[in-house]
Order: structure tokens, then sequence, then C-alpha cells
């Protein structure tokens, strides 16, 4: 049954189409066309077009479908466990986005899990990580460093606010630059909404209508171009993706303030790069503390890392104690999703 | 230092002027005089006197992080920036602070000065637990004397006069000299520094002999073809030119029989150059003047290469050898005190008549001016520029009164620079940069062929065998400049991609790469280097632009190099 691999011991391999369980003949967020994927979460660098069945979670399907369409979907509810050709595979949450799951795989006494992405901090828009014990762990290392450490939610939340309420008095409208899926949303449930009329760009809306779907609730938003009382706009937060900026879009906000969201504002150089008047730290992947603390729960004795600070995450995981290893994976290099720096990081170092 | 720390987090976080003259004002408003003037030293550009050796500060803060000393330098390394490595590092504090920033500079810091390795770094960490990540970040800065604050002096200047009301040209004059390592801020300083203007005394013209300069008059860059100036700049008899010498611009002040020399960057040089405050003996006083240093020797009209200018300042002692083979002079060009009247207001013809006058009178050396009814003849002229060891010239207003800071508006002074010289070089190696550019690969070191390859396929065995990681050949690629400036951010991502695509090897945080793109660089000034691989050093060295249209067969020579000394 299963197809010829290089050691009998590994539940998962790399493949050049991407991660691949030989003793259960599937893929988990391959990156070439395969016949049977399971994907972690919707990002695109993790969940692409052209397979020919699918396998996520149910949480995911309303925001997998808004972005693939019509596909051959299977879902799992967090914790459902089903067979593949005699691999137990079931999927728990990662925390990261909507829908976003741990792959669990188990077959003949071996467990393994695969992270996807994920956090380990609250996010009222999803279902909180969960650790999952087993042998061998293959955990993301987007911010795999001791400097990444997140400040509390409630402080960020706090600090958007102030801000915009302080834009709104002085008549400027409030642009905060997200990615489209999953950070927008968790900005949308923290904002206090009774400052002003919230307006998202296109990209934004159509994330929001899967969610609601979902049953996750968020504030009223509005498309610009449904705002009847244009004055209003002076007021707003305006919610858009990082690639709106300096395009015409923009045009109709007249005067504005602008920030931007994501981990990566930790640093003040990139910061300064970005050019924003503003930079706020939140992010959908685990800081350094929250990568070790997720490790150790899993009580692991080997872990595997893909995309981010591989190097560093391998040297720091083996002189613990722990096997370490790396999969060159085609992960983060899609500028949906902070898995990417605007200078891919540290990926392109390892692979060589 | 919580009211500092937030002011400077206020200033950090926007990119908006007048946000931050709205935060410097409310720091003004709420701070007390002796944090005032702490804030404002360093605000001016006043750099900390470091007390902490970067050695001991980079083992304290690895000790408090418990971190192994790799992943300490990986952490460096992504942030571009030790003291902000270390306020993020470090654990969370455990303890909070409420002492003000005087007490912190005068009372905790100072102290630290001398202090053994070991006290000082118990101390440190004692103090690294008691703050948050900006105030550990702005203390760190402090301590390793690489603080800057995200303002220009201008805006100071403006935040300070919207806040006192005194008007912003006199705010500007008061805080010149304020910077400098001796000046100690004070309540007094301060009073002083914001105190309203006294009404003028009718005639009686009071006596300076205090040793401040008046703020630099600087000057545009002028870029445009010869053929334009004159609707750009009218007859060319209205203005003064002069040779634009390469030297260190510098105040000379005597007065109360004291000598006092200043640097443009607001720097007290009197002891570097004793045989210029010799020679101001002949002056009177109640003078200031402005020039430039530059090695030179008694009755040479041409000075001596700016590198000889160089040595000699990076001399911690002078000795009688060195005084008697790099000898120093101001060459005057400007008098903007004179009797002890402050002559800025005047027209720049009038003062250079005076100064004319002075220098015939003192034995000064003066600098010549050039005379010529029409741009073209002085463009012709201006071909000798690298014969005489000079940049270009310098045009000056004729009626230009001597304003404060790069304006135009009291008349404009121009620099007509010569174009640089340039080569088409080699990268082969790279380094992430600092600040802004963290984490991104923006530091360059540029290589010229040994000899001309005698084809790409010969070339191209120069790169496979970098490759290989195999010793070069007898055909090399021979580093002899870097840099990191002139490409636009764009240019920078997209070279930092082919980096990290083509990197060979890795030498802690530089990189080598696989030798594939040429760039044009540029510089101002060549010579010989025994210190450089390749024999010689350039002067000011820059990327003009990319020549993706150059195959690295074609870049230059060490003979081309050579042909331009």
């Amino acid at each position: 049954m299963a197809a010829v691999h290089a050691n009998d011991t590994d539940l998962i391999v790399l493949r050049p189409q991407g991660m691949y369980c030989p003793a259960g003949d599937f893929y988990i967020d391959p990156w070439r066309p395969v016949d049977r994927a399971v994907i972690t979460h919707a990002h695109a660098d993790h969940a692409r077009m052209g397979h020919a069945h699918y396998l996520a979670s149910r949480d995911a399907e309303h925001v997998l479908r808004s972005r693939l369409g019509a596909i051959d979907l299977q879902t799992l509810t967090y914790g459902e466990m089903i067979t593949i050709n005699g691999v137990q595979v079931s999927l728990h949450p990662a925390g990261h986005v909507l829908g976003s799951a741990q792959v669990r795989v188990a077959h003949a006494g071996r467990v393994w899990v695969a992270s996807g992405d994920y956090k380990t901090a609250p996010d009222a828009t999803c279902a909180p990580f969960e650790a999952v014990p087993c042998d061998t762990f293959i955990t993301e290392s987007t911010f795999g460093l001791p400097i990444y450490r997140w400040p509390n939610d409630a402080d960020v939340f706090a600090d958007i606010n102030a801000w915009w309420s302080a834009n709104a008095a002085q008549g400027l409208a409030s642009v905060l630059y997200c990615y489209s899926f999953g950070k927008a949303q968790r900005i949308l449930s923290g904002v206090d909404a009774s400052i002003g009329p919230i307006v998202v760009h296109g990209a934004v809306q159509v994330l929001n209508a899967a969610y609601r779907a979902s049953g996750v609730a968020l504030p009223d938003t509005q498309l610009v171009t449904d705002v009847a009382d244009k004055a209003s706009l002076k007021r707003a937060l305006v919610l858009a993706p990082p690639s709106v900026a300096g395009s015409s879009w923009m045009k109709r906000f007249g005067e504005y303030r602008d920030a931007f969201a994501s981990g990566w504002m930790l640093l003040r150089g990139a910061r300064r790069r970005r050019g924003v008047d503003r930079g706020f730290v939140l992010s959908d992947h685990a800081d350094w503390p929250g990568l070790h603390s997720a490790i150790a729960a899993t009580g692991c004795e080997q872990v595997i890392v893909t995309h981010g600070s591989v190097p560093v995450m391998v040297r720091y995981l083996e002189e613990k104690g722990l096997h370490a290893r790396a999969f060159a994976t085609e992960f983060g290099d899609d500028a949906l999703d902070d898995s990417a720096p605007e200078a891919a990081i540290t990926t392109a170092i390892v692979q060589a | 230092m919580k009211q500092f720390a937030a002011l400077f987090a206020a200033i950090d976080a926007t990119t908006s002027t007048n946000e931050k003259v709205a935060a410097l004002k409310a720091f003004y408003e709420n701070a007390p005089d002796d944090d005032a003037a702490w804030a404002t030293y360093f605000l001016a550009g006043g750099k900390p006197r470091q007390s902490i050796p970067t050695k001991v500060l980079r083992s304290a803060a690895l000790a408090a992080s418990g971190l192994p000393e790799w992943l300490f330098e990986e952490s460096y390394q992504a942030v571009g920036d030790l003291a902000e490595t270390i306020a993020l590092v470090l654990p969370p504090p455990i303890r909070d602070d409420d002492e003000s920033l005087t007490t912190w500079i005068e009372s905790r810091l100072a102290p630290m000065r001398g202090a053994t390795p070991e006290d000082a770094s118990a101390t440190l960490q004692s103090y690294w637990q008691m703050l948050d990540i900006e105030r550990r970040f702005l203390l760190t800065k402090l301590i390793g004397g690489g603080f800057r604050v995200g303002v220009s002096k201008l805006l100071v200047t403006r935040a300070l006069a919207d806040f006192s009301g005194v008007d912003a040209k006199t705010i500007a004059l008061r805080l010149m000299g304020w910077t400098d390592k001796n000046a100690q801020p004070s309540t007094a300083a301060y009073a002083a520094l914001i105190a309203p203007v006294a009404p003028a005394s009718d005639g009686a013209q009071s006596q300076r002999t205090d040793g401040a300069p008046y703020p630099f008059f600087l000057a545009h860059a002028l870029n445009e073809p010869v053929e334009k100036f004159d609707s750009l700049l009218g007859d060319p008899r209205d203005w003064i030119v002069e040779w634009k010498y390469d030297g260190i611009r510098a105040q000379l002040i005597k007065r109360g029989g004291m000598v006092w020399i200043w640097s443009r960057g607001e720097e007290l040089m009197t002891d570097r150059f004793p045989e210029i405050v010799k020679r101001a003996q002949t002056l009177p006083d109640g003078v200031v003047i402005d020039g430039e240093i530059l090695v030179m020797r008694e009755g040479d009209d041409v000075p001596q290469p700016f590198n000889l200018l160089q040595q000699r300042i990076g001399r911690k002692t002078l000795s009688k050898k060195i005084l008697a083979e790099v000898p120093v002079q101001l060459l005057a060009y400007d008098l903007l005190e004179f009797d002890s009247a402050d002559l800025r207001e005047q027209p720049l013809s009038l003062r250079r008549e005076k100064l004319e006058a002075l220098c015939a009178a003192s034995h000064w050396p003066l600098s010549t001016t050039v005379n010529a009814s029409d741009w073209a003849t002085l463009a012709q002229l201006r071909e000798e520029s690298r014969q005489r060891r000079v940049e270009g010239f310098m045009l000056k207003a004729r009626d230009s009164r001597y304003g404060s800071g790069r304006t135009k508006n009291d008349g404009t002074w121009w620099k007509w620079k010569i174009d640089p010289m340039s080569i088409d070089c080699v990268l082969i190696y790279a380094q992430a940069g600092h600040g802004r550019r963290a984490g991104l690969y923006t530091d360059y070191t540029f290589a010229v062929w040994n000899r001309a390859p005698q084809s790409a396929d010969e070339a191209q065995t120069v790169v496979a065998a970098i490759k290989a990681g195999l010793p070069p050949g007898e055909l090399q690629l021979v580093p002899f400049a870097k840099a990191y400036s002139g490409l636009t951010d764009e240019e920078f991502k997209r070279v930092d991609a082919v980096i990290r695509k083509s990197t060979v090897n890795s030498f802690g945080p530089v990189r080598s790469v696989a030798p594939s793109l040429v760039f044009e660089l540029g510089f101002e000034g060549i010579n010989l280097s025994p210190r450089h691989k390749s024999g010689i050093a350039v002067r000011f060295p820059r990327m003009l632009r990319i020549r993706d249209d150059k195959p690295i067969h074609e870049a230059d020579t060490l003979m081309s190099l050579n042909a331009l000394m």
C-alpha cells in the first residue's frame, strides 16, 4: 500500500510536492497539485489550488471556499478522527486564524503532529491553540528569535483605539494596513466600534462575510463605495491590505494617518522601513516563548522546523537536548500572511 | 525618566513633524527644568558620555538574558541595534522605578564611569530589572554612547521657540555649543536658553567673552548644466566664487584673549590644532572667522590630500614630528564677528572686504576668489579642480547675509562640485544594514579585476572557483571599496534578493556571494593606501547605479583605478 520511502520510521517526509505521509498516501499543505491534500489553514501559501481532494477543519470551510471556490472538500470537527489507508488522522485547533488546524497523524504506535502556522496568544475569532501530545512535532518558526515577545493583546487594542480616537478627533481617517484574512478580523473583534464607522477594503469584506457565515461575531463594516455620508470617513477606521498603500483607492480618504499591524512592527528598523505613522505589534504567529511552550507541551522527542528562523530553532532545540532538523518548505513566501517579511528573512539561508 | 522615555517613544512612533513638535512641546511644558536641560542636550544631538565599554555592556546583557552567545548574536543581526536587542531579549522587569532623568544621568550613570567591569555589570543588571522595554532601550543607548533621537535640531528649536515665546533664530544661536561633550546641561543653562530677549541697549555693544560659535550657514548642491546658469544665477559678477576646499569646516572664535575652534558638528576642537591657536595671537579680540581647516605647508597654495588630515585627527597625542610633517592652517572665507559686533546681517561683499583687511593685517591665510565675467569660463576653470585638490567651486551671492543652517532665506550659497570619479566594479561581499535597513543586505564590498579577463568564460571560471570554495587563481577579483548608499529602497530590495540567492558562504554577519552584479561606483578622491589589500583607498564611495547592462568580465581593473590617481 504505502509508497517506498527512505526512512521507515518517518510518518511524514518531504517530497517535491510538499510534506507527505507515505503510510497514508496523502500530503499536508502541498505546494504542487496532488491527489489528496490535508490543509492546515486557508492562507494562500498553505492552501493552494489544483488538488483533487481537500481535507480541512469544519471551521475552515467558509474561508477556504471563499478563496478556492468549488473544491472537493471534506471537513472534520476538531478532534474528530478518520482513517486514511490505515493511518489515523485528526485536526486540532492551532489558534492561527479561523479554521486553522494542527494535523495529528498516528500509525503503528507513532504519533506525529504538523502544526501549520499557530499562535498561543488569545484570539476571539478562532479556537485557541491546543497542545497535542506526540513523538514528532513539525513546527513553524516565523518569529523564532528571542527578541520576539508579544505585548498583551488588550494593550495593543487599547493603543489602536487611542490612535483611532485621536485621529477622529482631528478629522483624519485612520488607515490600518493589515492582512485581509485573519489579522483584519482579529482587529475588528478587538477594537471599540463606538469610536466611529469602520470601512474595509473589498478583500477584507469577502473574508468578513466568510467569518460571519462561520458564526464569528464582528462589528459592522462597510465598503467605501457603500458609505453614503462621505464626511463620516474622517472619523473612520479603515482596514486594508498593505498592497493598497499609495494606490488610487486611498484617495477617497483625503488626509489620513496610517499604521501597520504585524509582528514585524516590534522592531524599530522594520517600522521605519514601512514608513507608516505607527506600527502596532500584532501577530498571528507564536512568539519565541510561545513556540517553546508549545513544543514543550507536546512532550515530543523530535522537532522538525519549517519556514522562519529555521537554523536558529534547530540549533537551539538541539542544545536543549531534543532531536531537531529542518524541512525546506515553500511556506511563508506569500505576502498574504505575515509569515513573509518584506525581505524574506531567513528562509533562504538553510536550504543551501 | 518616564517622561523622557515617553517623549522618545512618541517621537519614534510617528513620522509626522507636527506630531513630533507637539510631543516636544508637551514634554517641555511638564518637565522639571533640570530634566528639560538634559533632554535638550540629547535632543539637540548631544552625545552621552559613554560610561561603560560596549564589551562590558554586551557581556552584562548576555548574563542577564540567559541566552547562549550565538543566539544573542543572531538576535543582534536581526535587530541591527545593540541597545534595542538588549531591551528586547532581557526578561521582563521585576520592579518599577520613578527617578528623574537628571538623577539617572548624574547620580546613577555618571558614577559608573571608571567602575570595574564586574561592578558595572552588576549595577547595570540591577537597573535593567526595574525598567520596561522602552526605558531599557533608552538607558542602554545612554550608557552605550550611541544615543540619537529621530528629530532634527530644527524641530527642537521650533518646539523650544513655541514653548518659550523666544524667536527661533535666538534659540538656535543660544543652542550653539550646548551639545559639546564638555558642556554641562544645568537648570541655569536651560533658564538662559529660554529667557526672554532683553531689549537692545542703545549703542553700547556688550563685549562677549564666551566661546560659543554661531550657527553655520550651509550651502545647497547645484546640479544644473552650466548653460542654465545665466537664467538661474544671473551675472557671475554678482557672486563671489571660491574654490571648494575639502577639509574640515570650522569657526575660529577669539574673545577676551581666548581662542576656540568649533567644527560644523559643534564639537570643540581647539586642542587638536595648537598651531592655529598660536597663530590666532595675531588676531584682534572680538573676532569670529568661518573657514576650512586644511593640511597645508607654509607658502603652498595647493592643500595636501584629505586623508592626511584624517590621519592627523586620528592622533591622540600630537608629537612635534606630526606637527612638523602634517601642519594645518585655517583658510578664512567669512567674517562673522569683528570688533565684537555681529556681522551676520551685513552683505557678504562687506564682510569679505573686512575679512581681507583683517587677513592682510594679521597675516592670516585667506581663501582665493576667482573672477570671470561668464559662467563658461568658470566651468572651464573648474576642470582644474582635481589638480588643485579641491571639489569644485563655491558660489556665494554677494548680497547674502549669513543665515543659520541650510536655508535660502538670507541669500544662497551653492556648492558646484565636479562630477565624482567612477568605476565599474563587482559586488563580492554583503552585510546587513542597521536601523531602518536591519535585516536587509545593504552594505556591500566591491572588487575590480587584477587584470582584464580575456573572455566571459575566463571570468566565469573565477566565479566557479568562488562557488566551489577553491583558492583564487591567477585572475582575481580584488576588493577595494565598501559602499552602502546611493540605491533606492526598491533597488536595495532587488539586490538583497540576489544576494540571498547567490550566497556562497557566511562569515559571521558577512556573506560572500557568487559574483554576478556590476555597479558603477562613484567617489570623490583616490589615494594609495598600504592598509588596503588593493593598495588603494577611495573617498566617499557610493553606488551611482546598478549596471544591469554589463556582464562581470567587463568590470574595470586595478589598472583603471591606478589611472585615476
